[in-house]
């Protein structure tokens, strides 16, 4: 073969390998296997309650773990996914029920205040170039305060606001497809999930993103105005985290104030369990979306065979590490 | 012609460095304009200040007879002014043609993408280059050659005025470089304006029609590239004249082998390579680009893994599985790509030079003593000539040739017994090469054993005392140094095994 040809077919080798073809295809392989296992082990484990039951709690982590991947793949952080969510369901409860607001107000206000504070996380970062880890840091500390002062550290419950529970618990696709009763707060991950998916690979803010994780300096020196990109990108989580905000509270029918630390470090590990690189530049939301299931079902499966809850976040610990090692082992094989 | 770009008495300071000190600069339309200079003159400084990446301390900058400051990069751009950086600085987890286009995507509405429409005007740019690039390639795949090419269809794809490259060939073969050239006439002809950086002075004979020498941080002078001859413009950089010692290959008949390789192999990469080193000598490594010989090297220095063969140092077989296993056995590797394996840019000079002899300045209780570290950088800051304000100075304000100078003066400092130098010179301006090259004889009369990998061919021959040829993996010949012209070594780089 001449020397053109043989690096013409290693280039296209590297690139099906790069696309991350081949971690989702781990990570989804490591999903089936965790399912025909359970399901081996308990027969309570498949029926469709509990497959029902896996989905919903999947919903949230899995709209957090979206917007995490985001700032990931720009090789940032955000560490106040979690207070971020509770903050704007405190909001969404303060014009719902004690400015006695119209529901579409309340989506709006949890969409909004998202993007908001999306948006100081991301001038923090881009403007006085304070890092990720720290502004992020920084901005989760004085959401959950902030959230506990607007409550009075009460939860604020949605009883005057009729429906919004269904919001989450409902099923549009139950409604017209009795046999399948999928709650709507799937429904608004998978919605979610296709967006942000379809930004990413297919818009400008998407090519971006990757651009920022991939070489910053260089994006900048071509004349794009990396702050206000960064800023946008980090805008644009804040916004999908809200609605992480309303599904939460729609769940519980109440805005908990006091909830929210950790859910930050769940979505991480969705995200990078995934196959998303934590030095930012690739990723992809199937990945991220896959990997919120894996700890879904890990969860549910280990409770169903009665693990104590204990050794279910042990068990989390080795899967996190488990995968990202996976994932550096292929990329040294193609590398 | 008339005047494009008129830059007068531009100041610049960085902390503790006088960069420029009212440096000049004419380039007309239609003008290919070297800008010369040793390390350090100032040459990246002055053009980031002509395209918008740093700002000036004082100074006027002319476009086309009105007075100019950009803000940034983006600023300049608009105005017809683009830059090659020295640096490669492409995003290596996207495609080349979203390389090309970052900043200026074709787009549909609501901010989506045509990706058909980038990767055509990709392909269309290639086309006018005279190249073979899959527009669709992720960018971290490519040889760092294919990336330069890359870098240049990104510049060319602005189409504008003032063109600068700062050292666009450091890292393209013959072949490449003939095809740069032509497109650099090309754009002549249509008026574009060239500023161009390189320490390569046979380029300059070839494309140059002025060439602007500088000299810390001044200008010296322009004159006439064809007419002026190559030493005066030497003489006009380094400000002194330059001996060019002869070669002179030692008698090693009786010298004891130090290293020795025995079917090295590692998939299409390496094709069972042997040879053997002795003490004291100057192996040169020749061949083109993807001949193998920067992964000989790796695998030597346990970098990558060898799927056979044997090293034996000193007649003992070694098992060199890593970097460290390598360094033990008293072999030093400078990486071609000394940006990402061969300096911690963050570091200061000290602690680069110290980094791979740590031990030496470590007490019992694991204590650094930063005093012993202290006199033995400043004593390689001087043997080695580097520009450097202090050795507490981070790397990454050093200029390129600075930074080799670090790199070498850290395995100097290690008293590797096998010192591979990969692309030794590259990027290095011929006042600092011809002090490398008597370091290197120095090192070799002390007893060192040096490989050497260069894609100057003068250079590999002028330096080694023998030389090993390669092509596509495997050793073709292994030539005497001094004697061998350059045509015997490119017939054997090019010998093809079928
Ligand atoms: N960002 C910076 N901060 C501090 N010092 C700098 C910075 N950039 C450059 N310098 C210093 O300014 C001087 C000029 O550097 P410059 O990179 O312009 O040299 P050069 O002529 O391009 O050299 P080379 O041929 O090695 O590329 C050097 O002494 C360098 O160390
Ligand atoms: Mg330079």
């Amino acid at each position: 073969m001449s020397d053109a040809s043989i690096s013409e077919t290693s280039s296209f080798i590297r690139r099906l390998a790069d696309t991350g073809a081949h971690q989702k295809l781990l990570a989804f392989a490591s999903l089936i296997l965790l399912l025909v296992g359970f399901s081996i082990a308990s027969p309570n484990f498949m029926q469709t309650s509990n497959m029902l039951a896996i989905l919903q709690a999947t919903s949230v982590n899995g709209v957090l773990a979206v917007a995490a991947t985001l700032v990931i793949i720009t090789g940032g952080i955000d560490l106040s996914v979690g207070t971020l969510m509770t903050f704007t369901a405190v909001m969404t409860g303060v014009v719902l029920t004690n400015l006695g607001a119209p529901l579409p107000f309340g989506i709006l206000t949890a969409v909004l205040m998202g993007a908001l504070c999306g948006a100081c996380s991301g001038t923090l970062v881009a403007k006085m170039k304070i890092p990720p880890f720290i502004a992020t840091l920084g901005m989760m500390l004085i959401l959950k305060g902030l959230s506990l002062v607007i409550s009075g550290t009460r939860p604020i419950y949605f009883n005057d606001t009729p429906g919004y529970d269904l919001i989450s618990r409902g099923s549009i696709i139950g409604h017209f497809f009795p046999s399948l009763p999928i709650p709507n707060g799937v429904l608004i991950l998978f919605i979610v999930a296709i967006t942000a998916s379809y930004v990413l690979s297919r818009t400008v803010l998407g090519r971006y993103c990757f651009a920022l994780g991939s070489n910053e300096e260089s994006m900048r020196l071509s004349g794009v105005n990396t702050d206000r990109w960064k800023i946008a990108i980090y805008a644009l989580a804040g916004g999908i985290v809200g609605i992480g905000g309303l599904l939460i509270s729609s769940r519980l029918n109440s805005a908990q104030p006091a909830l929210g630390l950790g859910y930050e470090l769940e979505a991480i590990a969705a995200v990078v369990i995934g196959g998303t690189s934590l030095s930012g530049g690739r990723g992809t939301v199937l990945g991220t979306v896959i990997g919120a299931l894996i700890m879904a079902v890990l969860t549910n499966g280990l409770r169903v065979l009665s693990v104590a809850q204990e050794w279910q976040t042990v068990v989390t610990g080795l899967i996190i590490i488990a995968a990202v090692y996976a994932d550096m082992l292929r990329r040294n094989r193609t590398a | 012609m008339s005047n494009l770009v008129t830059m007068l008495g531009i100041e610049k300071r960085f902390p503790g460095v006088h960069a420029l000190k009212a440096a000049c600069l004419e380039l007309q339309t239609g003008e290919v304009h070297a800008l010369m200079g040793e390390n350090g003159a100032g040459k990246s400084t002055l053009m980031k200040i002509l395209s918008g990446v740093y700002s000036k301390d004082a100074g006027l900058v002319k476009l086309m007879g009105s007075d100019i400051e950009f803000k940034n990069p983006r600023a300049a751009q608009e105005a017809g002014i683009c830059i090659i950086h020295q640096e490669l600085s492409l995003m290596n987890d996207l495609t080349v043609a979203q390389n090309i286009f970052i900043g200026r995507e074709p787009r549909l509405s609501f901010g989506r993408l045509d990706e058909a429409a980038l990767n055509n005007g990709a392909i269309e740019i290639f086309k006018l280059m005279n190249l073979a690039i899959d527009p669709r390639a992720i960018v971290g795949s490519l040889t760092i050659a294919k990336q330069q090419m890359v870098e240049i269809a990104k510049a060319l794809s602005y189409r504008s005025n003032v063109l600068v490259m700062d050292e666009p060939t450091a890292a393209l073969n013959d072949t490449e470089i003939a095809d740069l050239f032509i497109i650099i006439e090309k754009l002549k002809k249509e008026g574009v304006g060239i500023i161009y950086i390189s320490h390569k002075m046979d380029e300059l004979k070839q494309i140059a029609d002025r060439v602007t020498v500088m000299r810390d941080g001044e200008t010296i002078g322009t004159v006439d590239a064809q007419t002026t001859s190559t030493d005066d413009i030497i003489s006009m950089m380094v400000g002194r004249e330059l001996i060019n010692e002869a070669v002179n290959i030692p008698d090693l008949s009786d010298a004891p082998i130090v290293l020795e390789v025995q079917k090295l192999c590692r998939g299409r990469e390496i094709r069972d390579v042997s040879f053997n080193l002795k003490k004291g000598e100057i192996l040169g490594f020749a061949g083109l680009m993807g001949a193998g010989r920067t992964e000989v090297a790796r695998a030597i220095f346990g970098a990558d893994k060898l799927d056979s063969g044997t090293i034996k140092v000193h007649g003992e077989t070694v098992s060199i599985k890593s970097p460290t296993d390598a360094v033990e056995v008293g072999i030093g590797y400078l990486s071609e790509d000394r940006k990402h394996f061969g300096i911690a840019t963050g570091m200061d000079v000290r602690a680069n030079i110290a980094m791979a002899s740590l031990k030496r300045f470590t007490s019992k209780l694991g204590v650094l003593d930063e005093t012993a570290m202290q006199d033995v950088a400043s004593e390689y800051i001087e043997k080695l000539d580097i520009r450097t304000p202090s050795d507490r100075q981070e790397l990454r304000f050093l200029s390129g040739g600075n930074q080799q100078k670090v790199v070498i003066g850290k395995w100097l400092l290690r008293n590797s017994e096998v010192l591979i130098f990969d692309e030794p010179t590259r990027g290095i301006d011929v006042g600092a090469k011809a002090e490398i090259y008597k370091l290197l004889n120095q090192l070799a009369e002390l007893g060192r054993s040096i490989i050497v990998i260069s894609s100057e061919l003068p250079e590999v021959i002028r330096l080694s005392h023998r030389i090993a040829v390669m092509c596509e993996g495997r050793v073709t010949g292994i030539l005497p140094g001094g004697i061998s012209s350059q045509k015997e070594i490119m017939s054997l780089a090019t010998r093809r095994s079928d």
